[in-house]
C-alpha cells in the first residue's frame, strides 16, 4: 500500500489517475489559472485542454531511449561481423522487416519503419508494467513532496502509458490518418469514395445503385472506424486490465505476512504471463497496422 | 480517463518518432544488413569458385604426374635398350679387335718364322758349304761349282 492513510478503493483510484497539467476549470479556487490537478474531480473539470504529464513523460522518454539507442547502432552499423547491441537490433529489424515484406504488398519506405517504431515503443511502454506498481509513484510523491511541497496524496503518476486511452488512441489516430492519407493519395479522393459507397453490394442497375450507395456507405464507414477504434482499444484494454491485476494483487501486501507471500507469489506469476502479453500487444499493434496500411495500399479490387 | 490533449500530443510524439526512425535509423540498418548478405554471398561463390579451381589443379596435377610416369618408363627403356645396344658394340668391336690382334700376330709370327728359316737356311748352307768346302777344298772350285751349290741352298 502506498500509504496507510489510503483505503482500499482510494488506493486503486490513485494508481488509475494521471499526472494532469491544465488549466482549472470554472468553481475551482483557482480557475483560469494553469496547474496540477489535486483530484480526479479536478482533472475532469479541466476537460479537452489538460495533458497527462506523466502518460507523454514516459512516452516520450522510452521513445527517445528507443530511438537513440537505435540510431547510435545504425550511425556504427558494421557490414562486417556485429557487436553484441548490433546483433540485437539486427534481429529486430529483420523481424519487422519480414513481416512487413510478407503482409504489406505496396510501395511505400515509410512502413517498415514505422512497424519498427510502433513494435519497440509500445513494447517499452508495456513493459513499464513489470515494474512493481508502487515504486516509481512513489519516488513521484517523494519527488513531489520534497521540491514542489505538493500533498503527497495529489501526487498522481501512471507510470504505464498504454493503460492511459490517451496515448493508444493517439496512436491509433495517427495510423487513421496515415491510413487516409495514403488511402487518398494512392486511390485518388474518387477511388477512395468509391471504396466506401460501391462495395459490398454493387449493382449495374443505376437505380438500384443509387439504392445501395448509403447502405454501403454505412458498412464501410462503420467498418473504417472501427479499425483504429480496435486498434487502440484492444491495447488499451488489455494493458488495463493487467494493471489493474497488478494493483490489486499489490493490496494484499497490506494484509499481513502470509497473504504477503502469496501476493508476491501472484505478482511473480502474473508477470511472467504479463511477459507474453507486452510482447503480443506491441506485435498486434504492429501487425495491424501493417494490415491497415496495406489495405490503403490496395488499388487492384474496386 | 478523461480525453484531452495528450491524445494529440501523443499523436504527435508517433509522427515525429516514425519519421525519426525513417530518416535516421532505418536506412543505414538495412543498408548494413543488405551490404552484409551481399559480403557474405560474394564470400561464398569466392569460396565455391576456389573449390573448383583446387579440383581442376588436383586434376592437372594428377594428370602431369602420369605423364610424368609415363615419360620416366620410357626414359628407362630407352636407356637399357640402349645400355644393351653398347654392351653389344662393345663385345663386336672387342671381338673384331680381338680378330685383328690375332691376325697381326700370326702374320709376325709367320715374318719371324720365314726370317728363322732363311736365317737358317743361310746357315745351313754356310755350314754345308762349310762342310762340303772342307771335304771338297781341294776338288772344287767355288767358282765353278757356285751355280750347283745356290741351287741346293734353294731347294733347301
Amino acid at each position: 500500500m502506498s500509504s496507510d492513510a489510503l483505503t482500499t478503493s482510494e488506493y486503486i483510484k490513485h494508481h488509475l489517475s494521471n499526472l494532469t497539467y491544465g488549466r482549472f476549470a470554472e468553481g475551482h479556487e483557482h480557475a483560469g489559472h494553469w496547474g496540477f490537478a489535486h483530484n480526479a474531480a479536478d482533472a475532469k473539470a479541466m476537460g479537452f485542454m489538460a495533458i497527462h504529464v506523466d502518460t507523454m513523460f514516459w512516452s516520450i522518454f522510452l521513445g527517445a531511449l528507443f530511438l537513440l539507442l537505435f540510431a547510435r547502432v545504425a550511425r556504427n552499423a558494421s557490414t562486417g561481423v556485429p557487436g553484441a547491441m548490433q546483433n540485437f537490433v539486427e534481429l529486430l529489424v529483420e523481424f519487422v522487416d519480414g513481416i512487413v515484406k510478407g503482409t504489406f504488398n505496396g510501395r511505400n519506405a515509410m512502413v517498415a519503419p514505422m512497424a519498427l517504431t510502433i513494435f519497440v515503443w509500445v513494447f517499452l511502454i508495456n513493459a513499464m508494467d513489470l515494474i512493481p506498481v508502487d515504486w516509481i509513484p512513489q519516488v513521484a510523491a517523494m519527488a513531489g513532496t520534497t521540491f514542489f511541497g505538493m500533498d503527497p496524496h495529489h501526487v498522481y503518476f501512471k507510470v504505464v502509458p498504454s493503460t492511459d486511452p490517451n496515448a493508444t488512441f493517439g496512436m491509433s489516430l495517427a495510423v487513421f490518418v496515415l491510413m487516409l492519407y495514403y488511402s487518398i493519395r494512392i486511390k485518388g479522393v474518387g477511388g477512395f469514395l468509391g471504396e466506401l459507397t460501391l462495395h459490398p453490394f454493387s449493382s449495374h442497375n443505376k437505380i438500384l445503385q443509387l439504392v445501395f450507395i448509403p447502405i454501403n456507405f454505412l458498412l464501410e464507414f462503420v467498418a473504417l472506424l472501427a479499425k483504429p477504434l480496435s486498434l487502440s482499444l484492444r491495447l488499451y484494454g488489455n494493458m488495463f486490465a493487467g494493471e489493474m491485476i497488478f494493483i490489486l494483487i499489490a493490496l494484499m501486501y497490506g494484509g499481513g505476512v502470509a497473504l504477503g507471500l502469496f501476493g508476491g507469489m501472484l505478482q511473480l506469476g502474473w508477470a511472467i504471463f504479463h511477459i507474453l502479453i507486452i510482447t503480443l500487444e506491441a506485435f498486434i499493434f504492429m501487425t495491424l497496422t501493417v494490415v491497415y496500411m496495406d489495405l490503403a495500399h490496395q488499388t487492384g479490387e474496386h | 480517463m478523461n480525453i484531452n490533449l495528450t491524445l494529440i500530443g501523443q499523436s504527435i510524439t508517433f509522427f515525429v518518432f516514425v519519421w525519426f526512425c525513417y530518416k535516421y535509423v532505418w536506412p543505414p540498418l538495412v543498408n548494413a544488413l543488405d551490404e552484409r548478405t551481399r559480403k557474405i554471398a560474394d564470400g561464398l561463390a569466392a569460396a565455391e569458385r576456389g573449390k573448383h579451381e583446387k579440383e581442376l589443379a588436383e586434376e592437372r596435377a594428377k594428370e602431369i604426374l602420369r605423364e610424368a610416369k609415363n615419360q620416366a618408363g620410357e626414359i628407362i627403356s630407352r636407356a637399357d635398350k640402349r645400355a644393351a645396344e653398347i654392351v653389344d658394340e662393345a663385345k663386336q668391336e672387342a671381338r673384331a679387335e680381338g680378330g685383328r690382334l690375332k691376325i697381326a700376330a700370326q702374320s709376325e709370327i709367320d715374318q719371324e718364322v720365314n726370317r728363322a728359316k732363311e736365317d737358317l737356311r743361310g746357315r745351313v748352307v754356310a755350314i754345308a758349304l762349310a762342310g762340303a768346302g772342307k771335304v771338297l777344298e781341294r776338288e772344287i772350285d767355288e767358282n765353278t761349282h757356285a751355280e750347283l751349290l745356290n741351287r741346293l741352298a734353294a731347294e733347301i
